[in-house]
């Protein structure tokens, strides 16, 4: 990064979007990638009722149940971290 | 040339006549023709001509704070409030002055400090026992306690000597008077007798004592200033402690070894031990020895442990001198070292008024004068040519006493007048410099210096390039200070750092850098810094008391650091010594920055210290200042103190009772701002004080009176409304008695409290009217109250507070009578309060009657004003006029009988204020059916268009434009057609006012009656419009585009147009910009169909401003307007195409800023097709590095988000996330983020598949399901 943009609107906005849960960066890798998105498709899922109403119908359980799966689900949606190749 | 003669006598002769007749009148005589008849009052002042002395003091600053100090600690708020009103009278400009020249004299007392040795850092150094050779804080605390003694001795000596010498002139006094002598409020300084004496009897000396020391303070007596000698510091080698040998005086001073020795200097002080006052010098008025007056030479700046800056150090060069000596001239001065800064400004000044002022000689007079017709005549017999010895002394570069001629002496380093070229691409030195960095001019070796001296210069480098480079050299060598501070080391940064910021001739901008240097190497340095600690603090704590609301901050900013980075226990150890330390300065300054240190480090870190200082035994000294960093930190941390509030009282309440009256009176005002700070909560916090406070009233006078009615004004409204009520009856009885008073701050602050009191809930308007107004009124609203500024201030407050309880009549009526006083000041007073009561309350109190007497008291009172400067007079009869309403009809007639005769008065000022008036009344006269009135008024406007005080002419317009306004433009008269022609030459007018006003008169016109007015008129408007686009003022800009709109909408968009695409050729970019503004508005207005064809056709011209504002006209059109945008996206879209694929990065961040503003107009609009094929061309800009490019790239992206959905451009975004060019996954993510974050919930159905991999279940099987 030059000097004269580390202090521009740009960087600025990026450095306030990095706060957020969710966004990525150049290193991220596949599975952060994967696992937040699957959490936000879960959390959308929740909050979509029309949504959590069909899952239910088709998966013949109670709304309630569906919504509770899919909220341990976002414990560890993909399953463990790989491990790093590098250490 | 003989026939001349005759000639030439008989026009002597003449002139003799006529000179006599002069001299005869006693009157000043000028052509009043050429001048105008107005004498002197017209007068620019700002150079102060007619003031008796210059005090060096400057027009905002410590004289007028002198004057208004209050004894309320808080010198900078004051001053804050000070400058309010003039910081806008010089416009923002000020000139170029170092720092000390501004600041007075209490301020300049920071320059006496010395930058004590440094310490050692106890932590650094574990268990060991530190060497003796170091200093410790033991070390510091005894030279302290030694000091202290010393004065406190001094002092006593002197009153002994004092106290004889009373006895002895009483009992030489024949007839002796039983002198009362006044002490209850200075107890402790009574001893000192100067006091009293040097004091004048007009000061008031309450804030003498406690914030700004007079002459007749201890601290300030000159026999302890050391400044004129270069003592080695204060507190190492007192002067006390020598034999004052003159010879010794004469090496170190900056006398030559004239005649005089300073032992035989029949006014001056004797050097000896005696302070000056007793006995030694018995005269009443204070003399000043020429001793005192030599500006403090290199002794006082130079600080003990820093470098001695130049060995040569040459005695001799005293400017003001001149008795005795030929003082070189200016040019001959060898500069490298041997004057202060001061000598040198000075000499610099003198060599300048020389030059201008040295008379002619007979060469430039023969050019000057034709060779024909004149003649040289002899001086007559009598004529002796006037030659001010000082003068000829300057002019004369030998010295008196004729020598005989000597070889100058060859000196490599002499300066002539040229300064010295640096080596290395160094800036430039100025003079005042040299003795900092005169290192640098010798050109040894860098290679046979020490690592340490090259250390050195390297830090002088840097140094002189921030303090006086050019901005890139500054922010290099800023640079490097920071990133090698730990190379370079904490002491030789300091040292050399430090003592140019004690430097007497810097300047804002100068300490502004410095001090950011040590900002950024206070963060590198962290720990290394604890032995400066108290270096720093002396050099920065002088700013947290600075006039320059910005030094404070960076001041507070420094110290703040500089806690954190020491850590608490270090910075009490550094400032625990000068919490009693005899000058008041010092203590001054060491509670401001101890309540930084609080701020900083947190309230209760601090507590346990500041518990133990306020309970001091041994000293008041200490006591005070740990009482006054109570107060100072509820100035600064303000609603923060809540949650300590409490404990800081519980801290402080003793002090109530304390024996010594200061420490009373600190304590009473502590506890007002830490009721201040706290107000609206915290009462129960105060439980404890309320009773000392409301016994202190009653046994306490004068000025402790004054602080315990202050804490007792902030606390009272902190209660409930049933003790405040209670508490505010026992209070008034005191006051009431107050109201009486003499002394100015006891009236200041009882009309504070009773502003408080009354405002407070539980006090009830019938006590307020019966108790406290009658005698509210006869000692207030007296003459005398309005010629103080803020007495003014403070009972216009008072009495509208009172009026908010009370009503307005009771108000009113009590003082109209005042606005027919003979006073005018007075008469304002009323006025102010009358109008703010109004604008409070409205006018529907007040009867008939009174409403009689209010309009003739104001009509008088407004013919009979002289000067406005704040518009009072006009704002409070605005204000009654618009307060009354229809009610006001009656008397229209007769105000605007006053209103025309005004108008046609002399005085522009006059003048300007008519026409103020009528903007202001127009809507009320509107109300009463005046309009026949209005038009009457109109037409007299019209006719004084031909003014030409550019503020009167704008007021006028002004004026026009509120009759416009209200009748509207068909009864307008004159009719609009014969107005507005009148109005484009007006146009041309460059003042601010005039063009404002007078645009938004045409504006108004060409919005609402255009039609009155033929086509070409509105042509040539347009043309003088154009002109319009440059002016400085938004205001005036906006309005003008605005009209642009207006008059394509009156006249059709074909001519507009064509006069706005030619400005686009012009090359200044404000006039373009304003111009793009512009065509998008009269596309706006006119429909953009009637705009387009023209407008692309234009961007076909092979231009480049003309392109790029044919685009930015396009951005600006579809911002405006929006959805309507639909309809001509295809239309403009091969002009985007092409602007996107154009060379020129202004283009395409154009093209891209327009795209971003139909994307948004058309989203939901069925565009989509148009826009996808634009964002094709939008995309592989998203590599661009241009900041601007950039941003509009990204932002036409974000557009295309909202139009075409998250989904599109996440499937653009794909391709790049897992690039494996780190650079092009950077710029993938970053798009990616920024859609995540206005999308998130939309990208979770168009996330891709990801296939599970081993371990991992990546796949997202509920997607899948289907019922």
């Amino acid at each position: 990064m030059q000097a004269s943009d580390r202090f521009n609107i740009n960087s600025q906005l990026e450095h306030l979007q990095a706060k957020y849960v969710g966004t990525g960066h150049a290193d991220l890798s596949r599975f952060e990638w994967a696992v937040n998105i699957q959490r936000d498709s879960y959390a959308s899922y929740i909050g979509h009722y029309p949504m959590l109403a069909y899952f239910a119908i088709a998966e013949n359980e109670s709304i309630g149940r569906e919504r509770y799966n899919f909220m341990q689900k976002m414990l560890l949606p993909c399953g463990l971290p790989p491990e790093r190749e590098d250490d | 040339m003989a026939d001349l003669d005759p000639e030439i006598a008989k026009t002597q002769e003449e002139r003799r006549k006529i000179e006599a007749e002069l001299a005869s009148l006693t009157s000043v005589t000028f052509d009043r023709d050429l001048y105008g008849d107005n004498d002197r009052d017209s007068y620019v002042t700002s150079i102060a001509p007619n003031d008796e002395e210059d005090a060096n003091l400057d027009a905002n600053g410590s004289l007028v704070a002198q004057r208004l100090a209050s004894y309320t600690a808080p010198k900078s708020i004051l001053n804050d409030v000070a400058r309010a009103h003039s910081e806008d009278d010089d416009g923002g400009f000020q000139p170029r002055q170092s720092i000390a020249e501004r600041e007075g004299e209490y301020r300049n007392r920071r320059l006496n400090r010395v930058l004590s040795p440094d310490r050692v850092d106890p932590f650094a150094m574990g268990e060991k026992t530190p060497d003796p050779s170091v200093r410790t804080y033991n070390d510091h605390m005894r030279e302290t306690a030694v000091q202290r003694q010393r004065e406190e001795t001094l002092r006593l000596i002197a009153k002994k000597k004092k106290e004889a010498e009373e006895a002895a002139k009483e009992q030489k006094d024949s007839a002796p008077v039983a002198k009362r002598r006044n002490r209850w409020d200075n107890v402790e300084e009574d001893g000192g007798g100067v006091a009293k004496k040097a004091k004048s009897s007009s000061d008031s000396d309450w804030d003498v004592a406690d914030s700004a020391p007079g002459i007749g303070k201890w601290d300030a007596t000159p026999g302890r200033a050391g400044d004129a000698t270069p003592s080695a510091g204060r507190r190492g080698r007192n002067r006390w402690d020598e034999t004052p040998t003159p010879g010794r005086v004469t090496d170190s001073d900056a006398t030559p070894g004239g005649g005089v020795t300073p032992g035989a200097t029949p006014t001056g002080v004797t050097w000896d031990a005696t302070p000056k006052g007793g006995s030694a010098t018995p005269t009443p008025k204070r003399q000043r020895s020429r001793w005192d007056e030599t500006p403090a030479t290199m002794g006082s700046a130079t600080p003990m442990g820093g470098v001695t800056p130049n060995a040569a150090y040459t005695p001799g060069v005293t400017p003001f001198g001149g008795i005795d000596m030929a003082t070189p001239t200016p040019s001959q001065l060898n500069l490298r070292g041997a004057m202060t800064p001061e000598q040198y400004n000075l000499a610099r000044w003198e060599k300048d008024i020389e030059e201008r002022n040295r008379p002619l000689s007979d060469e430039e007079l023969d050019a000057m004068f034709p060779t024909e017709g004149y003649k040289v005549l002899d001086p007559p017999a009598t004529y002796v040519p006037v030659r001010t010895p000082a003068r000829k002394v300057m002019g004369t570069p030998t010295p008196m006493t004729t020598p005989g001629y000597v070889i100058p002496e060859e000196h490599r380093g002499q300066q002539f007048d040229v300064p010295q070229e640096l080596p290395d691409g160094l800036p430039f030195m100025k003079p005042e410099d040299y003795q900092y960095f005169a290192a640098l001019l010798n050109e040894e070796n860098e290679e046979e210096l020490s690592p340490d001296e090259q250390k050195e210069r390297k830090i002088m480098k840097l140094l002189l390039k921030v303090k006086n480079g050019t901005p890139a050299q500054r922010k290099t060598a800023l640079r490097q200070l920071t990133d090698k501070a730990r190379e370079l080391g904490a002491g030789p940064l300091f040292n050399k750092i430090l003592p140019l910021l004690m430097q007497p001739t810097l300047e804002d901008q100068e300490r502004h850098l410095l001090v950011k240097v040590i900002d950024r190497i206070l963060y590198k340095l962290d720990e290394l810094v604890r032995p400066f600690v108290h270096k720093i603090l002396v050099v920065i704590e002088p700013l947290l008391i600075d006039e320059d609301y910005y030094a404070r901050v960076e001041g507070r900013e420094i110290i703040s650091n500089l806690s954190k980075a020491a850590g608490l226990a270090t910075m009490i150890a550094a400032m625990r010594p000068d919490i009693d330390n005899m000058d008041e300065y010092v203590r001054n300054t060491t509670a401001r920055a101890f309540s930084v240190v609080a701020s900083a480090l947190g309230i209760p870190a601090l507590l346990p210290f500041l518990k133990a200082v306020c309970q001091s035994k041994k000293s008041w000294q200490a006591r005070h200042t740990g009482i006054k960093i109570v107060q100072q930190i509820s100035i600064l941390i303000g609603c923060a103190v809540l949650p300590h509030l409490r404990s800081l009282v519980e801290i402080i309440e003793h002090g109530l009772s304390d024996e010594n009256q200061k420490v009373r009176t600190i304590t009473a005002l502590s506890l007002a701002a830490l009721a201040e700070a706290a107000a609206p909560y915290g009462i129960e916090s105060f439980d404890s004080v309320l009773k000392p406070l409301w016994k202190g009233i009653r046994s306490h006078r004068g000025k402790v009176l004054a602080a315990f009615l202050k804490a007792i004004g902030f606390i009272i409204p902190l209660m409930d409304a049933i003790y405040a009520s209670y508490y505010t009856k026992e209070v008034m009885v005191i006051l009431i008695r107050e109201f009486q008073s003499p002394d100015e701050e006891m009236k200041k602050i009882v009309l504070k409290v009773v502003k408080q009191c009354v405002s407070t809930e539980g006090v009830e308007p019938d006590y307020i009217r019966s108790d406290i107004l009658p005698e509210f009124f006869k000692h207030f609203w007296v003459r005398r109250m309005a010629l103080d500024k803020r007495n003014y201030k403070q009972l216009v407050e008072t009495t509208v507070e009172i009026a908010n309880k009370v009503g307005v009549t009771d108000i009113v009526s009590k003082v109209v009578d005042g606005l027919k006083d003979e006073s005018e000041p007075f008469r304002r007073m009323v006025m102010e309060t009358i109008d703010k009561v109004i604008t409070n309350l409205g006018a529907s109190d007040i009867d008939s009657r009174l409403e009689e007497l209010l309009i003739d008291a104001m009509l008088y009172a407004f013919q009979e004003q002289t000067t406005d400067e704040t518009n009072v007079m006009l704002n409070g009869f605005g204000a009654v006029v618009n307060g009354l309403g229809q009610r006001v009809k009656p008397y229209l007639p007769q105000i605007c009988g006053t209103i025309k005769w005004r108008l046609n008065n002399k005085s522009a000022k006059v003048r300007q204020q008519a026409a103020d008036l009528i903007s202001r009344i127009a809507v009320v006269m509107k109300h009463c059916g005046e309009e026949q009135l209005m038009g009457h008024l109109g037409v007299v406007l019209y006719e004084y268009l031909g003014e030409e005080y550019p503020e009167v002419l704008g007021s006028i317009l002004g004026a026009l434009k509120a009759i416009v306004n209200v009748i509207g433009m068909t009864k307008m008269t004159p009719p609009i057609k014969d107005l507005l022609p009148r109005l484009t030459p007006i146009l041309k007018n460059r003042h601010e006012k005039v063009q404002e006003n007078c645009i938004d008169l045409v504006g108004r016109i060409a919005d609402r009656g255009a039609e009155f007015v033929p086509a070409r008129e509105w042509m040539r408007i347009c043309f003088e419009l154009l002109e319009m686009l440059k002016a400085h003022k938004k205001g005036i800009r906006r309005a003008t585009v605005n009209t642009f709109g207006y008059i394509a909408k009156a006249i059709g968009p074909q001519d507009v147009l064509a006069t706005l695409l030619n400005n686009l050729k012009v090359q200044e970019r404000q006039n373009r910009v304003c111009t793009t503004v512009a065509i998008a508005i009269v596309a706006e207005t006119c429909s953009p169909f009637t705009v387009l064809p023209a407008l692309m056709n234009e961007y076909r011209v092979p231009e480049l401003n003309v392109q790029n504002g044919v685009l930015k006209s396009l951005s600006f059109l579809f911002e405006y307007i929006g959805e309507m945008g639909k309809d001509y996206i295809y239309a403009v879209t091969p002009l985007l195409e092409d602007a996107l694929m154009d060379r020129d990065l202004v283009h395409r961040q154009t093209a891209a800023s327009a795209v971003k503003h139909m994307a948004l107009g058309v989203a939901g609009l069925g565009c989509e097709d148009a826009l996808v094929h634009l964002l094709n061309f939008i995309w592989p800009n998203i590599f661009e590095t241009s900041p601007h490019v950039i941003n509009a790239v990204m932002e036409a992206i974000e557009g295309m988000r909202v139009a075409l959905g998250a989904a599109v451009i996440l499937n653009y975004c794909l391709q790049g996330l897992f690039h494996p060019a780190r650079k092009v996954r950077e710029v993938y993510w970053k798009i990616y983020n920024s859609l995540y974050i206005g999308a998130q919930d939309t990208l979770v159905a168009a996330y891709p598949v990801l296939e599970d991999e081993q371990n991992n279940v990546y796949s997202r099987p509920e997607l899948t399901m289907f019922i």
